[in-house]
């Protein structure tokens, strides 16, 4: 994983977010407050927008620059969410001296915990921790077991989509969707699809190149 | 949308530098972080308070910075938690070296970013979670009860005590007991539009009104016929009472705060209902407030907030206050 991939990561992200912008924010509509599409499309701009600052920077300080851009620039539960999930990928143990994909999911998997800590959330509370633990723990399960970086990352796309699906009968215990009650049942929950679509974007792009070392 | 608006990424900023330029006397606005402070600083040695959250409830918090009140406020984008980084450039202003006071409202976009700016800080900070509105069932699984307009009651209770020289625990304590003592609920007879949207947050018929309603346009209890005044006084000041259980003689304060877009006349005519329904409890309203303090946009509609008093806090609550939003006494 290099800075340049993780840029264009961050214009693809920006693509598949454009092309399903109508539908996360009609859901967030349905029981958020409607701006979760805006923070998710301000965030990736900004982060796009970095390129010329952290091109050239060691990758600890790059993802730090990412985290308090993220951080301030989107406000909010996500900027504080996605700020705090950076800030702990910049942590990851030497990584200024490359990572490769064992590393990388090394840092998924700390940057999860973190913001599991951070928003005090975890899985079945109808937020995109639906997503983001199960897919931690796939990681974990291909980095245990040894598994090939294609079959990690094809199961990665799956278990993203039935979390993502799995929200939609959850009563919301977190963030505002928690003041509809039993009103919330029957939608899907539009972090954990944007984060979902994430997930799946960056995977398959690097399903795409053939499962090489990124 | 119908907004007296130009870009909606310059809203905010345009919005800011009007009011800085208008009350200039009383309070200084900073850019990129956004933070309003002062424009004469504290005394020395006073606990700083410090409050933000986001924007789009105006005169909350900017127009609660000043004499008696608070040292600094962080806005965010409407309805969007303030950064960390707001809070940090307001605490390097603002801090006299008794400590920071974080006054922040029960929301996790602003919980998340108190706390960040709080482990980033070097000097001892304290928060008090403010958490009033009693439309929203309580429970520890939950992000819980949202603050509401009981906030700006804090804001002027603790801005008293600290000014008058209390401890950051005093301040804490006092803020803790003032939200406790606390409970409101509101009335939405229409939605807000936040300007980034574009369009009404939520959609509401002719005779509807949502009964709880937050100051975000978060849905309440229900969703019920439009009712008389008196009618629907009655089961506001019921869900608060629940929740409060004054004893009988019990000295309370009465605010009928505005949502942005109902006028005064509507305002007072529901202070005079509640007013009468609390009399006939034999529950003593010994101080006052009216007036759109803690707004939601355009929003059609209001709240009713109870606040139990003793000396301590009527003693705070009658000091004098000179801010942009609220002057009395000086």
């Amino acid at each position: 994983m290099t800075i340049s991939f993780l840029i264009n990561q961050a214009k693809e992200i920006q693509s598949v977010i454009e092309t399903h912008a109508s539908e996360i924010e009609k859901l967030d509509q349905e029981i958020g407050d409607g701006d979760h599409i805006f923070n998710v499309q301000r965030g990736i701009k900004l982060v796009i927008e970095l390129e010329p600052i952290i091109k050239d920077l060691p990758m600890s300080k790059a993802l730090n620059q990412i985290a308090m851009k993220v951080l301030t620039g989107i406000g909010g539960s996500s900027g504080a969410l996605f700020g705090t999930l950076f800030m702990s990928m910049a942590k990851g143990e030497s990584i200024d001296e490359g990572v490769d994909y064992k590393k990388a999911f090394k840092m998924f998997i700390d940057g999860v915990e973190a913001v599991k800590q951070r928003g005090k959330a975890d899985i079945g509370e109808k937020t995109m921790m639906d997503v983001l633990i199960p897919v931690s723990n796939c990681f974990q399960r291909g980095l245990n077991e040894n598994l090939e970086l294609s079959s990690i990352l094809t199961d990665a796309v799956k278990t993203a989509e039935s979390g993502m699906r799995s929200t939609k009968d959850l009563l919301a215990t977190k963030g505002r969707a928690s003041f509809l009650g039993e009103r919330a049942k029957g939608h899907i929950d539009p972090g954990a699809r944007s984060s979902q679509l994430m997930i799946k974007t960056v995977c398959e792009s690097v399903l795409r190149e053939k499962g090489g070392e990124k | 949308m119908k907004k007296f608006i130009n870009k909606t990424d310059d809203f905010l900023k345009e919005s800011l530098q009007g009011f800085g330029a208008v009350h200039s006397e009383i309070i200084n606005v900073y850019f990129e972080p956004n933070f309003i402070t002062r424009a004469q600083p504290a005394k020395k040695g006073k606990v700083a308070l410090i409050t933000g959250g986001g924007s789009g409830h105006e005169p909350m918090h900017g127009g609660y910075v000043g004499y008696g009140m608070l040292d600094a406020a962080c806005p965010g984008f409407v309805f969007s938690a303030p950064t960390p980084d707001q809070m940090l450039a307001a605490v390097e202003k603002v801090d006299g070296g008794a400590g920071v006071l974080f006054l922040v409202t029960n929301y996790s976009g602003d919980i998340m970013n108190f706390q960040m700016a709080s482990e980033m800080l070097q000097s001892p900070n304290e928060t008090v979670l403010i958490n009033d509105d009693v439309a929203v069932e309580n429970s520890s699984f939950t992000t819980g009860r949202r603050g509401v307009a009981a906030t700006i009651l804090i804001e002027k209770i603790v801005g008293s005590l600290a000014e008058f020289g209390g401890s950051l625990e005093a301040c804490k304590a006092l803020g803790d007991k003032v939200n406790k003592n606390s409970g409101s609920m509101g009335v939405a007879f229409s939605s807000c539009t936040v300007p980034a949207a574009g369009k009404p947050t939520f959609e509401l018929a002719a005779d509807e009104m949502e009964f709880g309603v937050g100051i975000h346009g978060e849905p309440g209890r229900r969703r019920d016929k439009i009712k008389p005044a008196q009618q629907i006084s009655e089961e506001l000041l019921e869900a608060i009472l629940e929740d409060l259980k004054p004893n009988t003689n019990e000295q309370v304060l009465l605010f009928i705060n505005g949502l942005g877009g109902t006028p005064l006349a509507e305002l007072y005519l529901l202070f005079d209902n509640a007013k009468q329904i609390l009399d006939k409890k034999n529950i003593k309203v010994s101080r006052s407030l009216v007036g759109n303090y803690c707004t939601s946009l355009e929003m059609q509609g209001a709240s009713i907030t109870l606040t139990k008093l003793d000396e301590d806090i009527i003693r705070h609550w009658d000091s004098p206050v000179h801010t942009a939003g609220m002057r009395w006494g000086m």
